[in-house]
C-alpha cells in the first residue's frame, strides 16, 4: 500500500495560480511574470500528475481513495472532500495538466499584448482547477463542483472578449445551455441518491459505493434508465451532442487556445469522462446504452455534413470536435469503454494541436492584416492558402494532426477510431447500422479536414498582395507545443494497439485496455459486453473504413487542389442543399422558434403583465394609501403649541376619565 | 387629628397643578406659559413630599432633586431659546412661532 496522500496538491497549484493572478494581476502587469506563474501553476501540477501516474502504474492496488475531511454531514447524507485515483482518473489528469501545460504555454505567445492578460491566465488556471476536481473527485458532489465550474470558465473565457456583442451572446449561450444539462445531472443524481437510500439504506454518493451497490437497482429496472437517461443529458449539454451541442461552435468567439483546452482536448470530455466514471450504472441499462449509441453516431455524421461546407477555420474544427465526440459517445454505448477513454486521449491530442495550429495562423494572418491596416478576417480560409512554406512548423504538426484525426494507419486516430468502429460492429450492443453511419462519418472528417489544409496551407496565396510578406512562422512559445502535441498525435496511438495488429506484429499489448481492465473490466464481464468477430472480419472492416477515409481525401484534393472549379458547380447544382447544410441545418432557427422566443415570450408577458400591472401594482398601491392618509392627518400639525398642549391634556383626561370609570 | 393631613397636600397640589395647566393653554406670552409649567412641576414636587413623608419612603424625595435638576437644566435651556426667539421676531408670543408645520 502507497501512499497518495499529497493528491490534492495537483488541483491546488492552479488554484493558487488562479488566485494570485486574479488579485495580483493588476499590479504586477508585467505579462512574463503573469505568464510564468499561470504556466508553472499547472506544471507543477503536471510534475505530481506524473508522480502519482507512474507510482499506480507499478502499485498492485488500482483504486485509492483520499479523504481531506467532511464537507456536508447532515443526517444520512455524508459527503467528504475526497479524492479518487484510479486508472481513469490517472490518465484524465495526465490529459488536462499535460495538455493543459502546453496551452498555457502557448498562450504567453498568443495573448502577448491582448488586454486583460491576467484576467485570461487566472480564469484559465480556475478552469483547471475545476476540471482536476472534475476528474478526481470520489463522489458525485465533488465532481458537480468541478462540473459547474468549467462551465463557468468556459462561460468567462468565451465572454473573454465582452466588448463584442457576439462574443457576449455566445457565452451566455453556452452557458444557458449548460445549465439545461446540469438540470439532468441533478435530477439523476437525487434519484439514484434517494432510491438507493430508501429502498435499500444505502445512502452515498461515492463513486466506489455507486460501483459496489449499484447492482441493487436492477439490471434494465426503470429507476436505472432514468437515472442514466438523466446523467446523459448532463453529458449531452457538457460534451455538445444532440440535441444541446449548439453551444460549442459558437464558443469559437473565445481566444484559440482557449477553443483548444476547453472546447477540444479537456472540458467537452467531462460526459465521456462521466459515462465512464459509472460504466457500473450504465451498462445495467441496456436501454440507455442504445440511446446513446444512436445519439452519439447522429451526432458524429450530423456535425461532420456540416464541418464540410463552412469557411471559418474555427468553425470547420469545432464541428470536427462536436463530431468526434459523437464517436466517443458512440464508443460508451456500445460498452467501448475504454475505446472511448482512447479516442478521448488521442483526440485530446490532435485535436489541441489543430486548434493551436489554427490559432497559429490565425495570429500570423491576424498580424500581417493588422501591419497593412486591412480589416479581412483573419479566419475565413478563403482568404488563406499556401501557408505551407511561410509556416512550415505549423503546417506539418496540422498535416500529422489531420492525418490522424482521418485515421490513416499508423498515426494515433486511427488506433481509437478503429476500434470505436470495430466494437460498433461487433459488439455484443451494437449494430452494424451504428458501424456504417460511423464509417461514413470517418469518410467525411477525412473530406472536410483535407479540405481545410488544402485551403489553408497549398495553393496559391489568396491574401491582398500586400499582407504577402508580412505572413511568417509563430515564435517558439508556440510552436513548441505544437511539435509536442504533434509528435503525442503521431505516436499516442501506440499505447493501444488493437489485438488483432497486435498479434500481427509479434504479441504486442494493448497496454491502455490493461491500463484501463480495473475501472471497466469488471462491467464488461458482468453485462457479457464483448466484441465478438473474427479477425479477418475485424481486418476486413479497417480496411473499408480506411478506404473510405482515403476516398475521402482523394475528394478534398480532386475538390480543392486539382480542379478549384468543380466546388462552385457542386454548389450551383445542389444550391438548396448546400444552403442547408452552410446554414447549419437551420437547428438555431428551429430552436430559436421552438424554445427560445416562447420563452423570451413568457419572460415579456411575466414582465408587461405580472410584473408591471400585479406586483408593482400591490407595492405602489400601498404607498399611494399610505399617502393619502398621511395627507389628511397631516393638518393636524398646525404649529400652535396651544393646540399640541390642548390635545395633550384632552388625551390625558381621556386615559384618566377611562381608568376612573372603569 | 385636627392637623393637616397628607389630603391637604395633595388637594392643594392638583390646584396648582390644574392652575398650571390652565395657564399653559390660555397664556401666550412664552415666559408666562414657562412659568406656569414650572408650577406644574412644583405641584407635583409638592404631591411628592407629602406622599413621601405619609409613607415614610425617601423615594419621593430623591424624586424631587431629580424633577428640580431637570427644571434648573430646561430653565436655562428655555430662556436661551426665548432670547433667541426674540431676536429673529422682536416678539414672545408663542403664537408667532408656527412654522413648524405641514
Amino acid at each position: 500500500m502507497q501512499e497518495y496522500s499529497y493528491l490534492w496538491l495537483i488541483p491546488f497549484f492552479p488554484l493558487l495560480g488562479s488566485v494570485i493572478n486574479g488579485l495580483l494581476g493588476k499590479k504586477i502587469k508585467n505579462e512574463k511574470v503573469i505568464g510564468t506563474i499561470g504556466t508553472l501553476a499547472i506544471g507543477l501540477s503536471f510534475v505530481v500528475s506524473c508522480r502519482y501516474f507512474f507510482q499506480l502504474i507499478g502499485d498492485a492496488v488500482k483504486i485509492h481513495e483520499v479523504v481531506l475531511g467532511s464537507w456536508i454531514s447532515v443526517g444520512h447524507l455524508q459527503v467528504d472532500w475526497g479524492f479518487l485515483l484510479d486508472p481513469l482518473s490517472a490518465l484524465m489528469i495526465m490529459v488536462v495538466t499535460g495538455v493543459g501545460s502546453l496551452i498555457h504555454l502557448y498562450s504567453i505567445g498568443y495573448m502577448h499584448g491582448e488586454e486583460g492578460f491576467y484576467r485570461y491566465f487566472s480564469y484559465l488556471n480556475l478552469f483547471c482547477f475545476s476540471m482536476l476536481m472534475l476528474v478526481l473527485g470520489n463522489n458525485a458532489l465533488v465532481m458537480f463542483i468541478g462540473w459547474e465550474g468549467v462551465g463557468l470558465c468556459s462561460y468567462l473565457l468565451i465572454g473573454y472578449y465582452f466588448h463584442k456583442k457576439s462574443a457576449g451572446d455566445a457565452a451566455k449561450k453556452a452557458f444557458v445551455v449548460n445549465r439545461i444539462g446540469d438540470f439532468g445531472f441533478l435530477l439523476g443524481l437525487f434519484t439514484l441518491y434517494w432510491t438507493l437510500g430508501t429502498k435499500h439504506g444505502i445512502w452515498t454518493l461515492n463513486f466506489v459505493d455507486f460501483a459496489e451497490h449499484g447492482h441493487l437497482l436492477g439490471t434494465g429496472s426503470m429507476v436505472v434508465t432514468v437515472v442514466t437517461l438523466c446523467f446523459f443529458l448532463g453529458a449531452t449539454g457538457k460534451s455538445a451532442q444532440i440535441p444541446l451541442y449548439t453551444w460549442l461552435p459558437d464558443a469559437m468567439e473565445g481566444p484559440t487556445p482557449v477553443s483548444a483546452l476547453i472546447h477540444a482536448a479537456t472540458m467537452v470530455t467531462a460526459g465521456v469522462y462521466m459515462i465512464g466514471r459509472m460504466n457500473g450504472l450504465f451498462a445495467m441499462a441496456p436501454d440507455t446504452m442504445m440511446v446513446i449509441a444512436i445519439v452519439g453516431a447522429a451526432t458524429a455524421i450530423f456535425a461532420a455534413t456540416i464541418g464540410m461546407a463552412q469557411n471559418d477555420i474555427k468553425r470547420v474544427l469545432a464541428y470536427s470536435t462536436v463530431s468526434q465526440l459523437g464517436y466517443m459517445f458512440l464508443a460508451m454505448g456500445v460498452g467501448a469503454f475504454t475505446a472511448g477513454i482512447f479516442h478521448l486521449m488521442t483526440h485530446a491530442f490532435f485535436k489541441a494541436c489543430l486548434f493551436l495550429g489554427s490559432g497559429s495562423v490565425i495570429h500570423s494572418m491576424h498580424h500581417a492584416y493588422h501591419q497593412e491596416h486591412l480589416h479581412d478576417d483573419a479566419q475565413d480560409m478563403r482568404n488563406m492558402g499556401g501557408l505551407r512554406k511561410k509556416m512550415p512548423v505549423t503546417f506539418i504538426t496540422f498535416l500529422i494532426s489531420t492525418i490522424a484525426i482521418s485515421g490513416l494507419p499508423g498515426f494515433s486516430g486511427f488506433f481509437s477510431k478503429d476500434e470505436i468502429l470495430w466494437w460498433s460492429f461487433g459488439s455484443s450492443r451494437g449494430h452494424w447500422l451504428l458501424w456504417l453511419v460511423g464509417a461514413l462519418a470517418a469518410g467525411m472528417t477525412a473530406f472536410y479536414m483535407f479540405r481545410l489544409v488544402f485551403m489553408t496551407f497549398f495553393g496559391e496565396q489568396r491574401t491582398d498582395a500586400r499582407v504577402k510578406d508580412h505572413v511568417h512562422e509563430s515564435p517558439w512559445v508556440i510552436t513548441l507545443p505544437l511539435v509536442i502535441l504533434g509528435f503525442l498525435a503521431l505516436v499516442g496511438g501506440f499505447v493501444g494497439i488493437p489485438h488483432v495488429l497486435g498479434s500481427v506484429f509479434g504479441h504486442i499489448p494493448n497496454k491502455l485496455e490493461h491500463f484501463l481492465a480495473p475501472v471497466f473490466e469488471h462491467t464488461q464481464e458482468l453485462h457479457h459486453i464483448a466484441a465478438h468477430g473474427s479477425s479477418a472480419m475485424e481486418f476486413g472492416l479497417m480496411g473499408v473504413s480506411v478506404g473510405i477515409a482515403v476516398v475521402g481525401i482523394v475528394f478534398a484534393w480532386l475538390m480543392y487542389l486539382k480542379r478549384p472549379e468543380l466546388p462552385g458547380k457542386f454548389v450551383a447544382s445542389f444550391q438548396g442543399l448546400y444552403r442547408t447544410v452552410f446554414n447549419k441545418w437551420y437547428v438555431d432557427e428551429i430552436y430559436d422558434a421552438l424554445f427560445v422566443n416562447p420563452t423570451k415570450r413568457l419572460g415579456t408577458f411575466l414582465w408587461r403583465g405580472f410584473d408591471v400591472v400585479v406586483v408593482d401594482g400591490i407595492v405602489n398601491g400601498v404607498g399611494k394609501l399610505v399617502t393619502a392618509c398621511s395627507t389628511a392627518l397631516r393638518f393636524t400639525q398646525s404649529g400652535f403649541v396651544h393646540s399640541y398642549a390642548f390635545t395633550m391634556v384632552v388625551g390625558v383626561l381621556v386615559i384618566l376619565g377611562i381608568y376612573v370609570l372603569k | 387629628m385636627h392637623g393637616v393631613s397628607v389630603h391637604h397636600y395633595l388637594v392643594l397640589s392638583a390646584i396648582l397643578f390644574s392652575l398650571g395647566t390652565f395657564g399653559v393653554l390660555t397664556r401666550r406670552n412664552a415666559i408666562v406659559i414657562f412659568m406656569c409649567i414650572e408650577l406644574m412641576l412644583n405641584a407635583v414636587n409638592l404631591s411628592f413630599i407629602a406622599l413621601s413623608h405619609h409613607l415614610g419612603s425617601m423615594d419621593g424625595q430623591i424624586f424631587v432633586f431629580f424633577v428640580m435638576t431637570v427644571a434648573a437644566a430646561e430653565a436655562a435651556v428655555g430662556l436661551a431659546l426665548m432670547i433667541t426667539f426674540y431676536r429673529n421676531r422682536e416678539s414672545i408670543d408663542v403664537e408667532e412661532f408656527n412654522l413648524l408645520k405641514w
